[in-house]
């Protein structure tokens, strides 16, 4: 199916089952321990063996030499993977380093080698006995020591000049010029990378933990040589991603090569430490803003330049792209620039660009707001635009950006908030509150999937979209349920193996919409053929409460299916909509902290967000991946950060101790509003994503919150109290 | 992981002895820290000793009027008991400071005194580290260091030590008891059980091989206001940045144990001397000879705000 023209109405209309608050369907099964992640799937293949991974200790060099001999001596060892006997590996097109190290080492915690033994503890002795001789060369691991080296990443994020920045920010009134900075920051999702590999001949099944897999066959097979068709990849169930499972990584890599080698299925997954350096993070940013406005607070110019730093074949963090959408100002320059680093891999993590970009911009607007005397939600209301400002005859196909500010400002009390920092005390505490802005972009992704009626009446959808604890297998039954006019218990899906039709996988919040975009294709199918077996096939049959019904005739649904399943396949392919309108997520995001006016200790007390991102599915799984995210964005503005050691070249604090995540008494009461909308420019589902829109802004409203609390501006995340003490009262 | 035999003993005696016996044993209770150690590679022992089963999992009074805490009271036990929240509040809060609830279920009172650092380095067994692998160097020294010690740390270490429970019990004057192989009891003060690191920082305490832990010995309460403030990154489950546990006096006296900041439970007691001048002039003294790292330098700072603030709260608390 072919989306090329605003959705009109259509069965997704009726709601009544699409857009109810409901349970996930696979709850049960999670809950139960039922339900094999793929480290899990101990049933799937017999005479599992076990693989356990050697990083390299060095972060750039080379290997000069392995010394296995202790290693295969150990007890229980069947084989050792090595760049020596793995014959010639390619290289997939989503990975920027080689997921196995030799000659050369180029970051820490890179594959060197995989131990497989019969045990997983004997694997990991053995693995601890492998000898490996390096020669470091020099590397370079600051990204402020290299920002100068950046260069303009052109297939990526060529530079946006509109108007002339340089003039009109020199002529504007009121200006700003602040530099700020975030860190790396980890994925530490609770389900590390892990494989389960098995060869029947040449042919390779994999049981993994993947958000996408189409694009994994792919790499895959690039990487081992394989032709697509001979690699099967399996991922149901995925213990969080945020980005950390988009691409295949040496898990995998290693459990296939090991399985080959061993001559049995392979497990493999990665410790703690290891997803840290060996797999990718979201990469640190330097960002540079500067505005210039009318004295009466209307943007006149804005730049905003970003730096940030990748291995040679990697990617640019777009921190500075919000800074072409969010904002009106005639005069425009938004740019980044990729510098070379040697440390791990740097890659998407949960809204990249938008993530650390808002971090940034949010902060810099509730400066410019202050400077300009006007409350920083006035000042963004009044900057507001309707409209692409680069290509201004390009409406947005939905913008309630000032709704979600006005909605959270009075449902907040943001009334009680005085512009005065430091001026309100509760005893030892200190308290603030903050706002920010999120957008994050809508993207359409061609999207299939089959559905079957099958003979006992029941509907049955595959596809190879993932969940990835974001609740896609619910929100594809109810898209299933609505179309073919069944209730929730009459669907069964199966999701995430590539032996389904290609789906949009489960990435930059697009999976929710494309993917039950793809399913209401294929069911717009099956209703076809349901109908023309039911012999309603002369009109608009309606599909109701298990009947199909046309004028006055009506039969059971499954009278279609008596003789035989019926099935019906097809894809949604998005049109040029996305060129003609700007599609966006809006929201805005409001934080109260309580700061400890001697230690500095920040707690947040509530958050509100409130979220403009057309239909939404299931409110309930919309409602838990925006308090999640907003979880996350506290994590991101108090305490997230991959400390790296600028001499070694590595991120030391690679284990949850090190890296801290926000834990439950971090998170207090977190409210979330969706504006009642539908987008008909988006798809035929009228639905957007919330999955990212959810962080965006986050950890800049939380900073705003401790400056409002304080008067500490901190400009370097995460604001941790040594950054706030300077700031607090004299303590006597 | 290394293979390792295990054992039983059935009684803190055999316990000892058995120690003795093997090289490079270890003792094991809870296994909170022991048993981590061991799957990275960092603790190999050859022969583990179970001491579960020793009936050291008493609190009793003792006859001068304190409590006699058994080795394996495990953490959570400890922290509930009404006797310590009523006359020893500072050992229960320091305790509820700790971990998570699920760690301090199966954590004792001996393994969390003898548990190691939380130092990055010391973790990543491919970096060098003195206390993991003597004369191999420490990689922490000119590294990310901001968790780390700023006193009593040395060229060779700059670790800290991370129990809560330890700061209590070195501000109560508790005694540490022990068996050794040959049968013999000895009772060793808090202020001498942890040892400064120098040269020889995979040296922590100051028992001899195969010596096991029975009990720990606190004294007759002592009374005042008891106040334990852990400063750290998130609400819960990290380890300190600063923490301070404090006893405050009616007549202004008090004592003041510090973490977070050194190898050991900081106690000055000259610095407590100084409680009527103030938070400053103690922590000053406190603090006196100290070595921050660019990256730590705001503990220095943190230690003298969190001790006023510790002040402020324990008067109004009095």
């Amino acid at each position: 199916m072919k989306f090329d023209t605003p959705a009109t109405r259509n069965p997704i209309d009726q709601l009544k089952v699409v857009g109810k608050a409901t349970d996930r369907i696979e709850g049960p099964l999670k809950t139960s321990g039922q339900a094999p992640y793929a480290y899990e799937q101990h049933e799937a293949v017999k005479h599992q063996a076990y693989g356990v991974m050697v990083g390299s200790t060095i972060a750039k060099g080379r290997i000069a030499n392995i010394d296995l001999a202790e290693a295969k001596a150990a007890p229980g060892v069947l084989a050792i993977v090595t760049a020596a006997n793995a014959g010639k590996l390619g290289k997939g097109k989503y990975n920027a380093a080689h997921l196995l190290a030799g000659p050369q080492v180029q970051h820490y915690h890179q594959a060197v080698a995989l131990v497989v033994a019969e045990t997983f503890e004997q694997a990991r002795a053995a693995a601890q006995c492998v000898k490996v001789d390096y020669e470091a060369t020099k590397g370079e691991f600051d990204l402020a020591s290299v920002r100068d080296q950046g260069v303009e990443p052109k297939d990526e994020m060529p530079d946006v000049r509109h108007g002339d920045f340089a003039a009109a920010f020199a002529a504007a009134p009121v200006q700003f010029d602040q530099t700020y900075t975030t860190p790396d920051q980890s994925h530490a999702m609770m389900e590390p990378h892990s494989t389960l590999a098995a060869w029947q001949g040449d042919q390779l099944t994999l049981w993994t933990s993947n958000q996408m897999v189409a694009w994994s066959v792919g790499d895959i097979a690039a990487t081992l040589g394989l032709p697509k068709e001979k690699v099967r990849l399996i991922s149901p169930y995925i213990g969080g991603g945020f980005g950390g499972k988009l691409f295949i990584r040496a898990d995998a890599i290693l459990a296939a090569l090991g399985a080959r080698l061993a001559g049995r299925p392979v497990k493999v997954a990665l410790t703690r430490p290891q997803v840290a350096n060996n797999t990718t993070h979201r990469p640190a940013t330097i960002q540079r803003i500067r505005m210039g406005a009318t004295a009466d607070g209307k943007l006149t110019a804005i730049a905003h330049e970003g730096w940030s730093g990748n291995l040679a074949e990697g990617k640019v963090e777009l921190a500075a792209q919000p800074s072409q959408l969010l904002y009106a100002a005639e005069n425009r320059l938004v740019s980044m620039r990729l510098a070379p680093l040697d440390l791990p891999e740097g890659n998407a993590m949960r809204a990249p660009g938008e993530t650390p970009g808002l971090m940034v911009l949010e902060i810099a607007m509730d400066e410019m707001a202050e400077k300009l005397k006007l409350d920083p939600i006035q000042f963004r209301i009044l900057n507001d635009t309707q409209v692409d400002p680069v290509k201004t005859e390009r409406p947005f196909s939905q913008r309630h950006l000032i709704e979600c500010l006005q909605t959270g400002a009075e449902r907040f009390g943001w009334d009680k908030r005085n512009a005065q920092p430091g001026s309100r005390r509760e005893g030892r505490w200190l308290i603030g509150m903050g706002v920010a802005a999120a957008i994050r972009n809508n993207l359409l992704v061609k999207s299939g999937a089959r559905v079957r009626l099958e003979r006992n009446g029941k509907i049955t959808v595959e596809t190879d979209m993932t969940d990835i604890g974001t609740g896609s297998y619910t929100i594809i039954a109810q898209t299933a349920a609505e179309m073919m006019g069944v209730g929730l218990e009459e669907v069964v899906v199966h999701l995430g193996d590539s032996s389904f039709p290609v789906s949009s996988g489960s990435g930059g919040q697009f999976g929710g919409n494309c993917s039950t975009a793809g399913v209401y294709a294929a069911c717009v199918k099956l209703r076809e053929a349901v109908a023309a077996k039911l012999g309603m096939s002369q009109g608009e049959a309606e599909f109701i409460d298990g009947h199909v019904r046309l004028g006055s005739k009506s039969l059971p649904l499954r009278n279609a299916a008596q003789d035989a399943a019926l099935e019906a396949e097809d894809s949604i392919e998005f049109g040029d909509l996305a060129k003609q309108y700007q599609q966006s997520t809006f929201g805005a995001h409001f934080a109260e902290v309580a700061v400890d006016a001697a230690t500095g200790e920040v707690r947040v007390r509530r958050m509100l967000a409130v979220c403009s991102a057309g239909r939404i599915l299931n409110p309930k799984s919309a409602r838990s991946q925006v308090i999640g995210a907003m979880t996350m964005g506290v994590g991101a503005a108090l305490m997230e950060e991959l400390a790296v050691d600028k001499r070694l070249g590595f991120f030391v604090n690679h284990d949850l101790a090190g890296y801290e995540v926000p834990v439950h008494a971090d998170i207090p009461h977190q409210e979330v509003i969706f504006l009642d909308e539908t987008d008909p420019v988006s798809s035929p589902m009228k639905a957007k994503g919330v999955g990212e829109l959810g962080i965006c802004g986050v950890s800049a409203a939380v900073a705003n919150a401790i400056y409002n609390a304080t008067g500490a501006r901190v400009r370097e995340y995460p604001v941790t109290l040594d950054k706030i003490m300077g700031a607090l009262p004299e303590m006597v | 992981m290394k293979a390792f035999d295990y054992s039983r003993a059935d009684s803190p005696a055999a316990a000892a002895a058995l120690a003795a016996q093997f090289e490079g044993a270890r003792f094991i209770a809870g296994g909170t820290n022991l048993l981590d150690l061991m799957k990275l590679d960092i603790e190999t022992p050859q022969h583990l000793i179970d001491v579960n089963h020793l009936g050291l999992d008493q609190i009793d009074a003792t006859p001068d009027g304190g409590l006699r805490i058994g080795a394996l009271v495990r953490n959570t036990d400890l922290a509930a008991d009404a006797r310590v929240r009523k006359d020893y509040a500072l050992l229960s809060r320091a305790l509820l400071a700790g971990a998570s609830g699920q760690l301090r279920n199966m954590a004792t009172t001996a393994g969390n005194l003898l548990q190691r650092t939380r130092c990055p380095y010391f973790y990543d067994t491919a970096q060098a580290c003195n206390k993991r692998k003597p004369g191999s160097g420490c990689a922490a020294i000119g590294g990310v260091s901001r968790q780390l010690g700023i006193i009593g740390v040395s060229a060779a270490c700059i670790a800290t030590h991370p129990s809560d429970m330890a700061i209590a019990l070195r501000a109560l004057d508790a005694q540490v008891e022990t068996i050794s192989a040959d049968g013999s009891t000895r009772s060793i003060a808090m202020a001498d059980f942890h040892q400064l690191p120098g040269d020889t920082p995979h040296v922590e305490t100051s028992l001899a091989p195969g010596e096991l832990i029975t009990a720990v010995a606190l004294p007759p309460p002592v009374g005042g206001t008891h106040v334990y403030h852990k400063v750290r990154d998130r609400a819960s489950y990290a380890f300190a940045l600063v923490s301070v546990g404090l006893i405050l006096q009616k007549d202004g006296g008090g004592r003041i144990a510090v973490g977070g900041i050194a190898p050991k439970p900081w106690r000055v007691e000259a610095a407590e001397a100084l409680l009527p001048q103030g938070a400053k002039a103690v922590s000053t003294r406190l603090l006196d000879g100290a070595t921050p790292t660019q990256d730590n330098q705001f503990k220095v700072t943190l230690v003298e705000r969190t001790l006023a603030s510790v002040l402020a709260q324990a008067r109004d608390d009095a």
